[in-house]
């Protein structure tokens, strides 16, 4: 049977055909989907983890057991994971591992646009790239059944858009569960101390000679000859665009990206005159072929940054096409992403902002926030890193930071990563200010479950940590939980806790405006009084997309140039607006 | 490039707008009339109200998700000033179809900038065939303003050679049961306007 597909979908699918039925991961876009369709096939344990190594290194659990495991995150998840990835590459995993790395070239989610082909080479783990949905599903097999026969992990690599394309697929008939799990033991193998690593280093490299005997004719590797003149070695996406523009030219496509089959790639250049490698991001395939003394065009004329298009492929080999412009030449005003009405992390950053602290931020929708008018933050890295930051910045400033030194975090990432980093202030001491964002969900990702949600990626009622205990726990002494959408309580609490000696924490509970069991209530819409309203704007400073400003509606005996307006389809009825209008005009 | 008979169409709207469903909708029935299709979009921070895009690419074989600058046959916007964003993907005979419905960007209701005018009159002046209408009218006579989308796919369905009944079997199994009758009705509006 045919169905279209998203590249997440299939890899998903694929797994399960494989027989695949254990599978743990953290939410992160452009991966997020693959863990939710799988968790919906029959006889499947589908977990969320709390971060990505905790997913590796459960899936670790389960390979040695004898399981074939999957662990699937976003590009960046793999740094958070690769502790027990560089080891596990030492062990072997006895099961089958399977880790997917999807990567977001032109950083359309992310916070960086890290390569990671990189990984492969690093922890001398081999690595297969799919080009579209339907080779997504068959690869997601093959590593697999790669991980199996050299006792290793294997590397899934996507990107953006291979993981949200989608494509027609054609379904196979899913192979049956075959129960192998057991005890194994075997010290010698699994316990990474010093004399034992150092045998199993040696093992690896033995088996990387063996994984590059097997790339020389792993059939996904395919060469295609047409043109002699010209022709290009690629993998993954970037293959679809070539083939677009220059159906004509000989192709080596590169299922597998890491290892590299050095005599298929020399019997390639000794057919073809002139070679062009094209991937996106970093020269990683170019610089291995260059390495072999063979010569070919890559980054020269290439871009290093931003995903690639058949357009960007034309112009960088036929050097003098016309570009195609638009005709309309005046500016659009863009349209950034922005927090929902009725988001609550709309309410905190109101109040926060005139607190004039130095706001270290983290991953979630609040980064939005950074933006005007609400601007927010000062400084986002990568999950977990607002609370470290926050105290690093308390200590080094030191008395002159009393008060000044804030970290937002949302529930999610603070149970991903911010539960150290707040064990470490307690430590440490400092006087910096914590504010966890909890709207009961991961929502920037799409409403996954997670520890302090009280239910699992099943759909089970699961055990709920609570955040309170929990970071007092940790040894936090000042603890206030407030509303964030009572913009005067949560201003007098954040300005009494910044006046406090030592770490303080503001739990600010409210559901995600989005989250259907949360079931909040629907309010009536908000109105502005045109006869009570000064025109102040004050109201826009909340940058809520419901509230508008209408030029020109005057009033008699008032300076004002225009009048608010609320949009009474999209307005949820939070009262924010309500509590910053001063004249009353909005109820 | 040598034509392998690939056509591309580009939808663009607002976050939130049915954008992603339409363009599912019309893979779906792309793909029962026995053609290759592709479609690529980008899911994550993009949902937030942003502006969104989804590329679907059709014919006997299909490669790139993506189509290319300057190649793009069919424009279907969703919101009347994004029909103007990306019309640097367009062929100079492409046709468009766009939604006269206008939603402000932050900026235009902070009053810090201005709605494009005369948007219509500028894509008739430079495209031959430009079809507009107001997608959420017709689909509230259809009985939800939600069926915007589905309207619009009427409109499109005029301009390829897509048989009536695969339209109506894709729609009847893209919806709940309770809604196709609504749906199917937004699509014939979308037909007629």
């Amino acid at each position: 049977m045919k169905v279209l597909m998203s590249g997440n979908e299939a890899i998903a699918r694929g797994a399960y055909e494989a027989g695949v039925r254990f599978a743990a991961a953290y939410p992160g876009t452009p991966s997020t989907e693959i863990m939710e369709e799988f968790s919906k096939y029959d006889g499947v344990h589908a977990e969320w983890s709390p971060n990505e190594k905790v997913a590796v290194e459960v899936a670790i659990g389960a390979a040695l057991a004898g399981e074939k495991a999957l662990a699937v995150m976003k590009h960046v998840g793999v740094n958070v994971a690769a502790d027990p990835i560089f080891t596990v590459s030492y062990t072997g995993t006895n099961g089958a591992l399977v880790i997917i790395s999807a990567d977001d070239p032109s950083l359309h989610s992310s916070q960086n646009e890290q390569d990671n082909r990189n990984y492969a080479k690093f922890a001398k783990i081999p690595m297969l790239e799919p080009a579209d949905a339907e080779e997504a599903k068959e690869y997601i097999k093959l590593a697999f059944e790669i991980s199996e026969k050299f006792d290793t992990p294997v590397f899934l690599r996507s990107t953006t858009r291979v993981s949200h394309s989608k494509a027609v697929v054609t379904l196979e008939k899913p192979q049956k569960y075959e129960d192998k799990t057991g005890f194994t033991f075997n010290a010698e193998k699994y316990v990474m101390v010093p004399v034992n690593a150092r045998t199993q280093r040696v093992e690896l490299e033995k088996r990387q000679q063996a994984l590059k005997k097997f790339v020389e004719t792993f059939p996904e590797n395919k060469m295609e000859i047409n043109n002699l003149d010209a022709g290009i070695i690629t993998a993954g996406m970037p293959y679809n665009y070539a083939k677009e523009v220059f159906p004509d030219y000989s192709y080596l496509k590169l299922g597998m990206v890491y290892p590299l089959p050095e005599k298929l790639i020399r019997d390639f250049a000794s057919k073809v005159k002139k070679i062009y490698v094209i991937e996106e991001l970093d020269p990683f395939l170019e610089e291995q072929i260059k390495a072999m003394g063979i010569k070919v065009i890559g980054k020269e004329i290439f871009p290093y940054t931003n995903e690639f298009d058949p357009g960007i492929i034309k112009n960088a080999i036929e050097k003098n096409t016309q570009v195609a412009v638009s005709p309309y030449k005046e500016v659009l005003s863009p349209r950034p992403p922005n927090l929902c009405p009725g988001c609550p992390h709309r309410g905190l950053f109101y109040a926060l902002g005139k607190s004039k602290a130095y706001v270290h931020g983290d991953i979630g929708c609040y980064t939005l926030s950074y933006m005007k008018p609400l601007e927010g933050l000062h400084s986002c890295i990568c999950m977990g890193a607002s609370i470290g930051m926050a105290h690093g910045m308390s200590k080094a400033l030191k008395e002159k930071g009393k008060g000044k030194v804030v970290g937002v975090i949302g529930d999610s990432t603070f149970l991903h990563s911010g539960i150290t980093p707040l064990l470490n202030m307690a430590y440490n001491h400092n006087h910096a200010l914590i504010i966890i964002l909890d709207n009961s969900t991961t929502a920037m990702t799409g409403m996954q479950e997670h520890p302090g949600t009280g239910y699992n990626l099943l759909g089970a009622e699961s055990k709920k940590v609570n955040l309170k205990v929990l970071v007092s726990a940790l040894g936090i002494e000042n603890i206030k939980v407030i509303d964030p959408l009572d913009i005067k309580a949560t201003r007098s609490a954040i300005k009494e806790e910044l006046a406090k000696d030592g770490p303080s924490v503001i739990i600010a509970e409210s559901p995600c405006a989005l989250f259907k069991r949360a079931n909040i209530k629907p309010k009536v819409a908000l109105k502005v009084d045109p006869d009570k309203c000064e025109g102040c704007k004050a109201c826009l400073g909340l940058n809520c997309p419901p509230i508008s400003w209408k030029k020109g509606v005057t009033k008699e005996g008032s300076k004002r140039k225009g009048i608010s307006f609320i949009d009474k389809t999209i307005c949820t009825g939070c009262g924010l607006c309500e509590q910053v209008c001063k004249f009353g005009a909005i109820s | 490039m040598v034509d392998n008979q690939v056509k591309s169409i580009l939808f663009a709207g607002v976050g939130g707008q049915g954008i992603l469903r339409a363009s599912d909708i019309i893979c779906e029935a792309i793909m029962e009339a026995g053609l290759d299709v592709k479609k690529s979009e980008v899911h994550g921070m993009a949902q937030r109200g942003g502006c969104v895009t989804s590329h679907v690419r059709y014919g006997k074989k299909v490669y790139s998700p993506l189509a290319e600058t300057g190649s793009i046959q069919t424009l279907i916007s969703f919101e009347k000033m994004e029909a103007l964003r990306y019309l640097k993907f367009l062929r100079k005979d492409a046709a468009i179809i766009v939604n006269t419905e206008e939603i402000y960007p932050p900026a235009v209701n902070m009053g810090d900038a201005p709605y494009p005018k005369g948007a219509i009159a500028f894509l008739k002046e430079h495209y031959t065939k430009v079809i507009h209408f107001n997608a959420a009218e017709l689909a509230q006579k259809a009985g939800n303003i939600k069926t915007a989308n589905v309207v619009l796919l009427g409109a499109i369905s005029n301009l390829m050679t897509i048989d009536q009944s695969i339209w109506q079997n894709v729609i009847k199994k893209s919806f709940p049961e309770k809604l196709v009758k609504m749906n199917l009705a937004a699509f014939q509006l979308g037909i007629a306007a």
